[in-house]
């Protein structure tokens, strides 16, 4: 009798409700939560929800056209060539932008891992794109290689070409100005990836008889990949937003009609708020594909402890 | 395992040297290891034994200095081509592989065939007895199986030589212990020859054939395990030996190899292991061990004693460390095997074969025994 009521009690314990509580980590500190919480449901989960309702509610002209009540709006998306084709515009602009900012940062991450003169300068200068805002690197792009920009003249003047080359207002313009913007990003964070690697283990590796290149492809690449899926991935969502890029120094109307443009389009031109609501929520819906590809690939990486300072 | 086809005669270093803008980490370290030698660099934090290791490895390139393997310069041959071995203080394990994989890396760097890799690798993990280990991540190992595989993977290649960086300093005290024991149960099977640096004296005279001591990039004294214990060449090498008590006292009157060294409260007979004049100021060394506490009523046998008030009494098993001060206010290190208690006043003595007279310069002179060599 008496050992099963210590059993009882010892079950239940002798702390207060408060105290297991507070074990199972609810207590007052959560109300620091609170003002995150607001901000999201107000500034995120309403809006995003209201504007899914919205791709429900096609206009009667959309209904009209393409059929499917409801769906309309994304009958139109997938039948309508003029806005399925801004899918493999939009693709077609972002993947090699992601990857090119990907695969060249990884050379100079590398080389200014070490310390040499002026390297600061350097990574200033590397970096300092991502403080020019989209307008500004169009219009310098604009200024700089226009066709009758700097670059233009002076190869003209100099007999090297006789017709200026069109670097702006077309497919070059947008992916010049995607990886003035977007390269920053990724060596930052491929630098950053590659400083979370202990040196030792390329010492290692060293004195195990590895030259540079058996280095990079058996220890370092290996525990590298998992931080360039996620600066691609990145990369890759700044790219596919693109908008005032592919406005000011692309060719609007053709090869650099991106999602952004036709969604602004719908809304603003054609003042369809549900049409331009499901090209953002299909938008959303073609990055997560990608993504999931990415992470697919990346779940068969070693993810665990690079050994350095991380 | 077979021990080691591509071995040696003799590995020189020739006034190898290396500064790092202006400060100098090594400087003029000379030395002629023999095949199958396993030599320690001991020393301080800071006082070249790493950046000794790193130049040797091939990390870090020479600015002064050779270094040959039977008359043949390796110094200019790129760290994965010297088909030297390491094993680092961090252990320095692909966190990405398993320990087989990590212990067949430099086997597959070699290109050897298959069959050949996967008897090598087998023979590795037995050696260090990690068979069961063997499919795991580093992660997935503690800290003295994490090092047991860094070895095995430096010692498969069977390297013309092993370097070892601090090993065991990041171990607890008993993994040490026995991680001590099975490094050189390794080396006597294997019979590879051995540069281990450490800052710990014990772990350096218990495992080396031949200690070189440094103190800011110079060599102190170079000699076998009992050569350093017994005779110090200088106070710098006496104070990571043991001799916990350094006092600087004056020479009062020399007679022979003997002195009579006094101050502090202090005035004894100790040998001279520098030569020294009457009125110098001198260090003298004496191992807390050395160093006898007389028992009440008990005769120093015609030795001086040296009266003192103990403070602070440590109990260390078979015996007690104690902190004690003289008249004159100098602590002494003493052992004693009964309970002292603190507060109380103690004598002391010491053998004067076993209180070590040097300078306080720290400046090369050779020591007495040298010049008495040379004299004769």
């Amino acid at each position: 009798m008496t050992s099963a009521t210590t059993t009882a009690n010892r079950t239940a314990g002798s702390a207060s409700l408060k105290h297991r509580l507070a074990e199972r980590g609810i207590d007052t500190k959560l109300l620091l939560l609170v003002p995150a919480i607001v901000f999201a449901l107000l500034l995120f989960v309403y809006p995003f929800a209201y504007g899914i309702g919205l791709t429900f509610q096609p206009l009667a002209a959309t209904q009209e056209q393409w059929g499917g009540g409801f769906f309309a709006n994304y009958v139109a998306f997938f039948r309508d060539a003029f806005i399925f084709d801004s899918v493999w515009l939009t693709l077609r602009l972002a993947l090699p932008a992601a990857l090119f900012n990907v695969l060249v940062s990884i050379p100079i991450a590398f080389k200014l891992r070490n310390k040499f003169r002026g390297k600061r300068m350097l990574q200033t200068l590397l970096v300092l794109p991502i403080t020019l805002g989209t307008v500004l690197t169009a219009q310098g792009l604009l200024i700089f290689a226009g066709r009758q920009g700097w670059l233009n003249r002076f190869l003209m003047e100099n007999g090297i070409i006789d017709q200026p080359l069109q670097l702006v207002n077309n497919y070059i313009g947008v992916m010049l100005s995607l990886i003035i913007s977007g390269f920053p990003f990724a060596y930052l964070l491929i630098s950053s990836y590659l400083s979370g690697i202990d040196p030792s283990l390329e010492a290692a590796a060293k004195t195990l008889g590895a030259n540079w290149k058996q280095r990079f492809r058996r220890v370092t690449l290996p525990l590298l990949a998992p931080g360039l899926a996620t600066t691609f991935i990145l990369t890759f969502v700044l790219a596919f937003s693109v908008f005032p890029s592919a406005r000011l120094v692309g060719d609007a109307s053709g090869d650099t009609r991106v999602l952004a443009l036709m969604a602004y389009r719908a809304f603003s031109e054609q003042l369809d708020y549900s049409m331009a609501s499901t090209i953002a929520i299909m938008m959303g819906v073609v990055e997560l594909i990608v993504i999931a590809f990415v992470f697919l690939g990346r779940s068969f990486l070693y993810k665990g402890s690079t050994g350095g300072k991380g | 395992m077979a021990s080691s086809t591509n071995t040696f005669e003799t590995l020189e270093l020739k006034n190898v040297g290396r500064s790092f803008g202006g400060h100098n980490a090594l400087v003029d370290l000379n030395l002629t290891v023999r095949a199958g030698e396993f030599i320690a660099l001991l020393g301080p934090s800071g006082c070249g034994k790493s950046t000794a290791l790193n130049c040797l490895a091939g990390l870090l390139p020479l600015t002064h200095g050779e270094i040959l393997i039977d008359g043949k310069r390796v110094d200019i041959l790129p760290s994965e081509k010297r088909d030297f071995g390491m094993v680092f203080q961090n252990y320095a394990l692909f966190p990405h592989l398993s320990v087989e994989k990590n212990i067949a890396f430099g086997l597959q760097m070699r290109n050897l065939p298959k069959a050949e890799i996967t008897r090598r690798v087998a023979d590795g993990l037995a050696l260090v007895k990690l068979q069961e280990q063997a499919k795991k991540l580093p992660g997935q190992l503690s800290g003295g199986q994490q090092q047991r595989v860094a070895i095995a993977r430096a010692v498969v290649l069977e390297p013309r030589l092993v370097l070892m960086d601090e090993p065991l300093s990041n171990l607890d005290a008993k993994l040490r212990l026995e991680m001590r024991t099975e490094i050189r149960r390794l080396h006597q099977s294997l019979g590879l020859t051995t540069i281990y640096v450490t800052h710990d004296q014990e772990e350096a005279l218990s495992l080396a054939d031949r200690l070189v001591v440094l103190r800011e990039g110079q060599v102190q004294q170079i000699g076998t395990p009992e050569e350093l214990h017994n005779n110090p060449s200088n106070w710098h090498v006496a104070d990571f030996m043991g001799y916990r008590n350094i006092v600087d006292l004056t020479v009062a009157s020399v007679s022979g190899s003997l002195a009579r060294v006094s101050g502090h409260g202090i005035s004894i007979m100790a040998t001279l292991a520098q030569t020294a004049a009457v009125g110098e100021t001198v260090r003298v060394a004496i191992r807390p061990s050395d160093l006898v506490v007389l028992a009440p009523g008990e005769s120093p046998q015609g030795r001086e004693t040296i009266e003192a008030t103990v403070n602070v009494v440590e109990y260390q098993g078979r015996e007690f460390a104690v902190e004690t001060t003289t008249t004159a206010g100098q602590n002494l290190f003493v052992h004693a095997y009964t309970a002292l208690l603190p507060g109380s006043t103690v004598q002391l003595s010491v053998d004067p074969a076993r209180a070590l007279i040097y300078r306080s310069s720290l400046e090369k002179t050779g020591t007495r025994r040298e010049l008495a060599g040379a004299r004769s």
